[in-house]
């Protein structure tokens, strides 16, 4: 196919990576798990040693873990049936006319252009940006902002990606930190000088050559002091994959009196275990924040986390979960305010439909000394039928003194009132509900940038309607 | 055949039966009025008439273009034409009202995403609005609030109002729109319905108290006690009221507000 990116061994590996490979040794990626695969995996990308190292403890790590045993039911992933590293042309399903009928469908009530469904569907191993991508770059380079895949910046900037790399979520941090850190692949590094304000959100999928959208990707966003940036990651636009478990880590460091947004829209396909880490540590009078919405996948555990190291940091989390049929979206958020005079919101809201099921799990930590920390937690739970379900699980640790917590939640139904009031004026019923549930989700949708916001709310209506997944 | 025929409307709520048997032809350019003391079926008439799920309809029938309204669900009797101006207008979070009002004009012109032609303009809604909020006294900011949420009493009315001129209906009800409002929104509000009044428009006025036909002239005024008219006239009934309240009736209870000092 033309639209193909051209993958010839001997060529483009050899250019890329310097290093070449049998051509029988590429294409036969296996499954299951085991020291062997993952020094491949290593192999394959050129990676210097210690890395290789840091892997293979992790898989020891990752197999001695237990598995969780709150949240989701885990018990149907099949480590074994899975395959920890693929080729870009490998993820590719063959043509698009093999996708599903409803991945297609949705793409074309987005509304998203021909290429950019390729690159999503997994088609297409790159969306073909790079004129925006070059002028991006440059723009950056100016600044001294590095803005790279994970692999490429640990080859290109080993000693900056050493310091920082592993730092906040060590592999031993829970058993899905183990496993993605001894098979990461792709993920997005960047790095803010020092009093450099990044104007425009950063996208994940400006980036060519993106595995960013792989299984196990690992990012890392250092935030030096005086910084900012706001880093998208994901779009509406549902991912289709056939490997049913995603699990990424996210690290990030938020420098003195710098600022780090980080927008999530994840809408895997309804196959998909979603099992991500995501933590950051914000130093003094630094701002950390999680804007994260999740409506894909079969099972979401999510629960951004901002460590509060030093007085005057602040963390916030805001979070949309939608479950629709079929879906455990399992999401929430953790504070922990290590130091004094720190403060941090969560708010989650969620939205059951269909015998969905959405949890809001949360925990506030509050170490001894910490004193005069503010915690304020919101929980608003909309179900729209009487099969769905919404839990909230909110744990607190409190040891400090002179603490401000609150905590507030709500659960509620689409109201005959309102339903009927807006039906009153001439709205269809389906329509109704939709702009009802879109004005339940508004706080979050105005953190957005406006296309993402136009692109969910689409999403929510064709959700609604129940066209999707 | 009237424009507008409501025949011998029964209705209950949570098993209790309110409407024992109401009849009333309204035709465009008239304006009737219903005057009744407390619970004598007032909102259940204005919400049978728009199909509010938590009335139920025992019986008869509501005949407007050829058609029997009770069958309909209330966004189609509102794209047929009908409206209903809520004594209590309901808080709906997230969504401006800019955002409301356009949703609303464009499923009144059948715009369902497809066909852009049918959808209303941004400059169109502009100059559509730009008036009416004037009249209304109320300014621009007002659109980009969320529905309801934090107006006062006297807002929610004028957005009720603002609402019916944006959408035009053919017959419009307005459920005690005077209740709760200072003299001057009850002047707004009337000058507004006033201006919208003529051979396209039927309205029925729902209210307690003579006071807003005094800016509202009614063509005809009925009395409705316990869930059926007693008495239907021209405006002369109006002034009767004003004099004796609902006492003929067995209820004690003045037509007039009382004087807040």
């Amino acid at each position: 196919m033309a639209t193909q990116p051209k993958l010839d061994v001997g060529v483009d590996y050899k250019d890329k990576y310097g290093f070449f490979f049998p051509e029988d040794y590429v294409f036969k990626a296996k499954r299951g798990l085991n020291p062997e695969v993952v020094k491949e995996i290593s192999f394959m990308k050129g990676e210097p040693e210690w890395m290789t190292k840091f892997r293979l403890r992790s898989l020891e790590i990752f197999r001695k873990k237990p598995m969780p045993n709150w949240g989701a039911d885990l018990s149907v992933i099949d480590f074994e049936n899975i395959f920890y590293y693929l080729k870009p042309a490998e993820k590719q399903s063959a043509s698009w006319e093999e996708l599903p009928a409803d991945i297609k469908a949705t793409y074309d009530r987005l509304g998203v252009p021909e290429a950019e469904r390729k690159f999503l569907a997994g088609v297409s191993a790159q969306y073909e940006s790079e004129v925006v991508y070059h002028s991006l770059q440059e723009n950056l380079t100016k600044k001294g902002v590095i803005f790279l895949d994970t692999d490429s910046a640990l080859r290109e900037h080993p000693d900056l990606f050493k310091e920082y790399f592993g730092t906040v979520i060590p592999p031993a941090d829970n058993k899905f930190s183990a496993l993605n850190s001894a098979v990461w692949s792709g993920g997005s590094f960047i790095y803010v000088p020092k009093g450099v304000k990044v104007d425009i959100p950063l996208q994940a999928y400006f980036r060519i050559n993106a595995e960013n959208m792989g299984q196990f990707e690992r990012t890392l966003i250092i935030c030096d002091e005086g910084s900012f940036v706001h880093y998208i990651e994901g779009c509406t636009a549902p991912i289709y994959t056939t490997d049913s478990l995603h699990s990424a880590v996210v690290e990030i460091i938020v420098k003195k009196d710098a600022r780090c947004r980080y927008t999530t829209i994840q809408n895997w396909s309804t196959n998909v275990f979603n099992l991500v880490t995501k933590r950051a540590m914000a130093y003094r009078d630094a701002t950390m924040e999680w804007v994260d919405g999740n409506l894909g996948s079969q099972i979401t555990m999510k629960y951004p986390s901002v460590y509060l190291m030093e007085p005057g940091a602040k963390g916030d989390v805001l979070s949309v979960a939608f479950a629709g049929k079929g879906q455990h979206q399992d999401a929430g958020g953790k504070m922990i305010h290590v130091a004094p005079n720190t403060t941090s919101t969560i708010t989650s809201k969620s939205i059951s439909k269909g015998g969905g099921r959405t949890s809001y799990r949360g925990h506030i930590k509050i170490y001894p000394g910490a004193n005069n920390v503010k915690s304020f937690v919101k929980c608003d739970a909309l179900l729209l039928d009487d099969e769905s379900r919404s839990d909230t699980y909110p744990y607190n640790d409190v040891d400090a003194e002179n603490v401000t917590l609150g905590h507030e939640a709500t659960v509620s139904k689409v109201s005959d009132e309102q339903l009927f009031y807006l039906m009153s004026r001439g709205i269809p019923r389906a329509e109704a509900e939709t702009m009802i549930v879109n004005g339940f989700i508004e706080p979050f949708t105005k953190e957005l940038p406006l296309e993402y916001a136009v692109e969910l709310n689409r999403l929510i209506q064709l959700e609604m309607e129940g066209s999707v997944g | 055949m009237a424009d507008f025929e409501i025949k011998d409307l029964r209705a209950s709520v949570e098993g209790r039966q309110i409407l024992k048997g109401v009849s009333l032809a309204i035709n465009k350019g008239e304006v009737h009025a219903v005057m009744g003391p407390n619970g004598s079926g007032k909102s259940t008439l204005s919400h049978t008439l728009m199909g509010h799920p938590g009335y139920t309809v025992d019986g008869g029938e509501v005949r407007f273009k050829g058609q029997n309204v009770l069958e309909l669900e209330p966004d189609e009797r509102a794209r047929l034409g009908m409206f209903l101006a809520l004594q209590y207008p309901v808080v709906v979070p997230g969504i401006s009202m800019a955002n409301f009002l356009r949703t609303a004009l464009n499923a009144h012109r059948g715009y369902d995403g497809k066909d852009k032609s049918k959808m209303v303009t941004p400059k169109e809604f502009r100059s559509l609005l730009k008036d009416e909020l004037e009249v209304l006294h109320m300014d621009d900011s007002f659109l980009s609030r969320y529905i309801n949420d934090g107006f006062s009493g006297g807002e929610k009315k004028r957005a009720e109002i603002l609402q019916m001129a944006v959408l035009k209906p053919e017959i419009a009800i307005l459920d005690e729109t005077d209740s709760g409002l200072d003299i001057d929104s009850i002047k707004f509000v009337a000058e507004e319905v006033n201006r919208m009044r003529g051979p396209n428009l039927g309205v029925l006025i729902i209210t307690h108290y003579t006071r807003v036909l005094e800016f509202i002239k009614p063509d005809f005024v009925h009395v409705l006690v316990d869930g059926k008219f007693v008495l239907s006239g021209g405006p002369e009934v109006a002034d009767r009221l004003e004099k004796t309240g609902y006492s003929e009736w067995g209820k004690e209870e003045a037509a007039q507000p009382q004087e807040v000092a």
